[in-house]
């Protein structure tokens, strides 16, 4: 038996996963920012876990196209799941109940959707057609999510490489699960129909590095529109997995960035292992062919066994039944994942699919110690008629369940000399990941006939283009372009609202690109966190101000207290009025130089010189007084170009430090 | 290119397929001025506009291209794709009862035709079976399509034929008999078998379904299934409707023909019993009877067929300001009754009196129901409904208003005698007419109220 290898998740390097020719896709779903939800008229974004009314739903395959069930619809209809809805009155009506046809697509969110395919420039379909896509585990009470393509074969840019855009699809959001036990699952609906993008890029990046870099690219280019949500829960991402030799495995609903390396490098490792295991079955001889299973009640076999949870089960009346994989031992200790052995896949299955949620819902013979003693390993071997070389596995539940779960061991073994199962898998925050569901195909899509196509016309396109953001890998470079920012406060204008405005105003006039880098990024937030609300500061408005302060009208340091002065007033004056207003009110127009210079004469001769140590605190102290009375009214460089003309031509300070020059005034 | 290579393009969208010698079923490339799409061309809806080309992409999403935006088109390939609904052998039991399901032209079980949209029904008892099996444990079943109608279609033919064929289904001896049907006319279509199909000796029960069975969250199963069962194994032998109960996936309900109403445009729970309460809760398993007072089941094949229909028989729907020369242009066109949905306890405007009296005088025969469909006609409380009365309008009791209706057509099929038409209008055949009402027999509860919240929080509905 070879041994499986598989290096550290920390040791893996780019080297590594060319040589598992590992290959990523992303689908990143992104709420829109839009008052109603998609399908009908209900608030978007209020969220409440108070309900007010619970319906019962069961979920009911429809046929395919060969008169065969969808292998994901097959999985849901075997669970036999009663489905519950939790209804609030503020956030759902009858449609979202499946109680009312839908109304017409909200036409905010399809602009939104269409402003999307235009920074990712898809080929965006003359007619927009809403398909039904089937989701049969209850997430939506219709069974399908309403859903549409507004655009294919789009492109973005990843380090100047090209990332090519599948598609871009319009869809409304899902329930959310609140708890799933046994055949009882029950959903909040305030989520679902909420206005969803899904982007679909090309399996085209090779490191789990790149699949969070390029999903942080999406995610800033969502931004970059203003018109998504942000927040827990606003954005979601299922990364496709494979590897050579493997399936396309589907990680489902990652809600971090940062988190899908980690995810992506187990899902590499159990397709290795999966792989590794079917290499390891055909050595002993098991194929899909060739597989032998058998499965027997062994109930009163184990009944008094110490181990809690059979004996537990014994006792409420429950059976247990054993299963045998012939030539299996051994590789239900297989490591698949980081601290995740094969019998996992095992396990997965049973809870999801046979409904035997409470762990653990397995008992293996490859991990005898821990479940029955020997003993009764041997009698439930004998009992089985099973070799040395057979893996045992036992479930224990209702008659109905158990046979449900027999057969789900025995088709996931049977994946098993075949590879790695298509599946939909759920994300762990351990960074490993669960079956979620069988990885449906194409068969799930249907025509909606409750609603008409919708035409998209040029008009509306041009009306788009013209107020769509520069994109962020060409904002990126144009910010590179420009001479003295900082690497570090250009990554903060890519992911703040302002990159755009940064570079306009850098064209217009001679600022320190930090400093404008840092008033838009740092200081804004700065502004944010003290409570100030940034939506008044308009973009017309806050050009208004730099060019102020380009034109010299008012001095870099009168910004800030300009700027909060704004977040906390709600006038609608034009830009220009505002800043004309505010330069008034807070007395930010510049003095004459003159003027300030009696102010400083005045100061220096008022100096108390004695009770001084350090000559240099002189003009420390002077700076602080006047700049109290004087900030924001000149510039501060030209303040302390008077002190030290002042101070250098004092008498009484010539007098007590001898020949000190006051160069470095600060 | 054939005309159904074409199906469904017109116009614009047609002559960019036709030059590109594409049609549908083309697997193609096309290039536009928004850029390339690959997909297979899809047969385009008639009333879709003429200016676009239907694909369905690899993904299984359709979208639209615009024809005028088409620079270029290459043909691959040419997929067409039949379907049919799988079949398989109904099984059968001699222990099981023997239910008979006619068909009227609403689909029961179907399943869609994922390229299209189309919906394809499934019918014959191998299909059936193919889409919902658990049929199976419940009956032997047969089907016959007797029309292919929408619901909205059906009429005084398919009324008759469907009656005939109930008689000769008993005589054959069935358990029971199922009738699929559309559910906007499924209570006036109930209505009148109660008059044309007397005194049946097997349960009758009429389905459908409000969310078709092309969808995950159908009702259409759970009907059927419910419907089955009170056809093979339920007591009550009456022209019944069994549709959902509550919303959720409960229970459905057994209506009595002549007291169901649909009451809402897109709920399950749509049909009520008015007036009065429901027959009986099922499930696919069970039967729990909320009445005594019905008809029991029985050996014998004894049933009585009546299939009169007269045709010139409308509803008049009173509103405020309505003026008498409706009354008179009905008269003029020949129509020989008329049911007035009127206000409150059952009247009209003065203004319609004189042509009221014109119409009874021409031999009109004029029932008065109420528009509040809970209630009886009273016209001897108000001045307005004695005056009416004198004019010759004669108060139908509770019976709904589409019910009325149907009974006089029934009526006047059989003669045109004032007092005769009368007496059949006012004996009450199955409850058209109820001698008292229960206090539970009307309930819309308000949402908001904190007890009525309390009883949809704690008990789904």
């Amino acid at each position: 038996m070879s041994a499986f290898r598989f290096k550290p998740y920390t040791e893996m390097t780019s080297e590594d996963y060319a040589a598992i020719e590992l290959k990523c896709g992303l689908e990143v779903h992104r709420q829109l920012l839009t008052r109603r939800k998609l399908f009908c008229r209900c608030p978007a974004g209020r969220y409440s876990k108070e309900y007010h009314a619970e319906v019962l739903r069961h979920m009911r395959p429809t046929l395919s196209e060969l008169g065969e069930y969808d292998g994901t619809a097959l999985m849901e209809k075997k669970t036999r799941k009663n489905i519950y809805y939790r209804l609030n009155q503020q956030t759902v009506c009858t449609y979202e109940m499946d109680d009312t046809p839908p109304f017409f697509m909200d036409d905010e969110a399809l602009d939104i959707a269409l402003e999307l395919c235009l920074l990712l420039k898809l080929n965006i379909v003359g007619e927009l057609h809403i398909a039904r896509k089937q989701y049969l585990d209850g997430s939506i009470p219709t069974g399908f999510q309403r859903t549409a393509i507004v655009g294919v074969d789009g492109e973005l840019f990843y380090q100047g490489r090209r990332i090519g855009v599948r598609q871009l699809s319009i869809e409304e959001d899902s329930c959310r699960e609140v708890t799933d036990i046994g055949h009882d699952r029950v959903y909040l609906t305030d989520r679902l129909g909420m206005p969803l993008i899904e982007v679909v890029t090309e399996p085209e990046m090779y490191t789990p590095q790149e699949v969070a870099e390029v999903g942080e690219i999406i995610r800033l280019l969502c931004h970059s529109t203003r018109h998504v949500r942000v927040g827990s829960g606003a954005a979601r991402q299922d990364v496709n997995v494979s590897v050579r030799g493997g399936t396309r495995v589907e990680i489902k609903g990652t809600p971090q960035i940062w988190r899908n390396p980690h995810l992506i490098y187990n899902e590499a490792m159990r397709q290795c292992a999966l792989l590794h295991i079917r290499d390891l079955l055909r050595e002993r001889g098991v194929t899909s062919e060739t597989l032998q299973t058998s499965v027997a009640e062994v109930t009163r076999t184990v009944a008094n066994t110490a181990y809690v949870p059979i004996r537990k089960a014994v006792e409420d009346g429950l059976l247990v039944k054993a299963i045998a994989l012939k030539h299996f031992e051994g590789l239900l200790n297989h490591p698949t994942q980081e601290h995740t052995t094969f019998a996992k896949e095992f396990s997965d299955r049973v809870r999801v699919i046979a409904c035997l949620t409470q762990l653990p819902n397995i008992a293996h013979s490859d991990l005898a110690a821990e479940t029955l003693s020997s003993r009764e390993w041997r009698e439930v071997r004998r009992k089985m008629r099973a070799d040395a070389d057979d893996a045992l596995l036992l479930v224990w539940g209702n008659e109905a369940d158990t046979v449900t779960a027999a057969q789900e061991i025995i088709l996931r073994a049977r994946e098993a000399t075949i590879g790695v199962p298509s599946d939909t898998r759920q994300a762990y925050k351990d960074g490993t990941n669960g079956f979620e569901r069988v990885l449906p195909g194409p068969e799930r899509m249907y025509p909606d006939t409750d609603l008409p196509p919708i035409e998209i016309n040029s008009a509306r396109l041009e009306r788009l283009a013209v107020q769509i953001p520069r994109r962020v890998w060409e904002l990126d470079e144009r910010l590179q372009e420009i001479r003295g920012l900082a690497p570090q406060l250009r990554q903060q204008l890519l992911r703040s609202p302002y990159g755009e405005l940064f570079c306009r105003i850098m064209t217009s006039g001679s600022l320190s690109p930090n400093w404008l880098a840092v008033v838009l990024t740092e200081s804004l937030i700065g502004l944010r966190r003290e409570g100030c609300e940034l939506q008044f500061l308009s973009e017309p408005l806050l050009t208004e101000v730099f060019t102020a302060v380009v034109q010299q009208r008012l001095v870099p340091e009168g910004v800030m207290p300009m700027l909060r002065y704004f977040c906390r007033s709600i006038e609608t004056l034009t830009p220009v009025e505002l800043v004309n207003k505010a330069i008034y009110e807070l007395r930010l127009n510049l003095i004459p130089i003159d003027q300030v210079r009696e102010s400083v004469v005045r100061a220096v001769a008022e100096l108390p010189i004695e009770l001084f140590v350090q000559p240099d605190d002189l003009p420390r102290y002077l700076m602080g007084r006047l700049m109290e009375q004087w900030r924001g009214r000149l510039p501060g460089r030209q303040l302390a170009q008077l002190v030290r003309e002042q101070l250098t031509g004092h008498a009484g300070i010539q007098h007590k430090w001898k020949n000190y020059s006051w160069a470095m005034i600060p | 290119m054939g005309d159904d290579s074409l199906k469904g393009y017109r116009g614009v969208g047609r002559t960019v397929l036709e030059r590109h010698e594409a049609g549908v079923w083309s697997d193609v490339t096309v290039e536009t001025t928004r850029g390339r799409f690959r997909g297979i061309v899809l047969p385009r809806s008639e009333t879709a506009d003429d200016r676009h080309i239907v694909l369905k992409l690899i993904s299984g999403y359709n979208v639209g291209v615009a024809a005028e935006q088409v620079t270029s088109m290459v043909v691959h390939d040419r997929r067409e794709a039949h379907y049919k609904v799988p079949e398989k052998q109904f099984p059968f039991d001699p222990a099981k009862p023997r239910v008979k399901l006619l068909g009227t032209g609403g689909t029961i079980a179907s399943r869609l035709d994922y390229r299209t949209g189309a919906v394809i029904p499934a019918f014959s008892p191998g299909e059936l079976y193919g889409s919902v099996p658990e049929l199976a444990d419940i009956c032997n079943l047969e089907t016959e399509k007797l029309f292919g109608v929408f619901s909205e279609n059906m009429g005084p033919q398919q009324y008759i034929k469907l009656a005939q064929n109930i008689g000769e289904e008993i005589a054959k001896g069935v358990d029971g008999i199922v009738i699929g049907h559309g559910t906007d006319t499924m209570h006036h279509t109930a209505a009148i078998l109660t008059f044309m199909v007397q005194n049946p000796p097997i349960p009758i029960v009429m389905v459908g379904s409000q969310r078709s069975s092309d969808r995950p969250s159908s009702d259409a199963a759970m009907n059927l299934m419910c419907a089955v069962n009170a056809a093979a194994c339920g007591d009550i032998a009456e022209v019944m409707v069994c549709m959902f109960g509550p919303t959720s996936d409960q229970y459905c309900l057994l209506h009595r023909g002549t007291r169901v109403r649909k009451m809402h445009s897109s709920y399950r729970s749509t049909f009520r019993t008015i007036g009065e309460n429901p027959l009986a809760m099922i499930d696919p398993h069970s039967i729990t009877p909320l009445r005594q007072d019905y008809h029991h089941r029985r050996t014998d094949r004894q049933v009585t067929i009546n299939s009169a229909f007269e045709e010139k028989v409308t509803i008049l729907y009173y509103y405020p300001n309505m003026m008498p020369d409706v009354v008179d242009a009905l008269v003029e066109k020949g129509y020989k009754g008329i049911v007035i949905a009127g206000t409150g306890l059952g009247h009209v405007n003065k203004p319609l009196y004189a042509a009221i009296k014109r119409a009874t005088d021409a031999g009109v025969h004029i029932y008065m129901t109420v528009q509040t469909l809970w209630g009886y006609v009273q016209m001897y409380v108000y001045e307005t409904g004695r005056e009416l009365m004198e004019l010759g309008i004669i108060p139908a009791a509770n019976m709904l208003p589409e019910v009325a209706y149907v009974k006089l057509c029934w009526a006047l099929g059989q003669s045109t005698d004032r007092n005769e038409v009368r007496r059949l209008m006012l004996t009450s055949i199955n409850d058209e007419i109820t001698e008292r009402e229960p206090y539970n027999g009307y309930l819309i509860y308000q949402g908001a109220i904190p007890e009525v919240q309390e009883f949809l929080r704690s008990i789904k509905r």
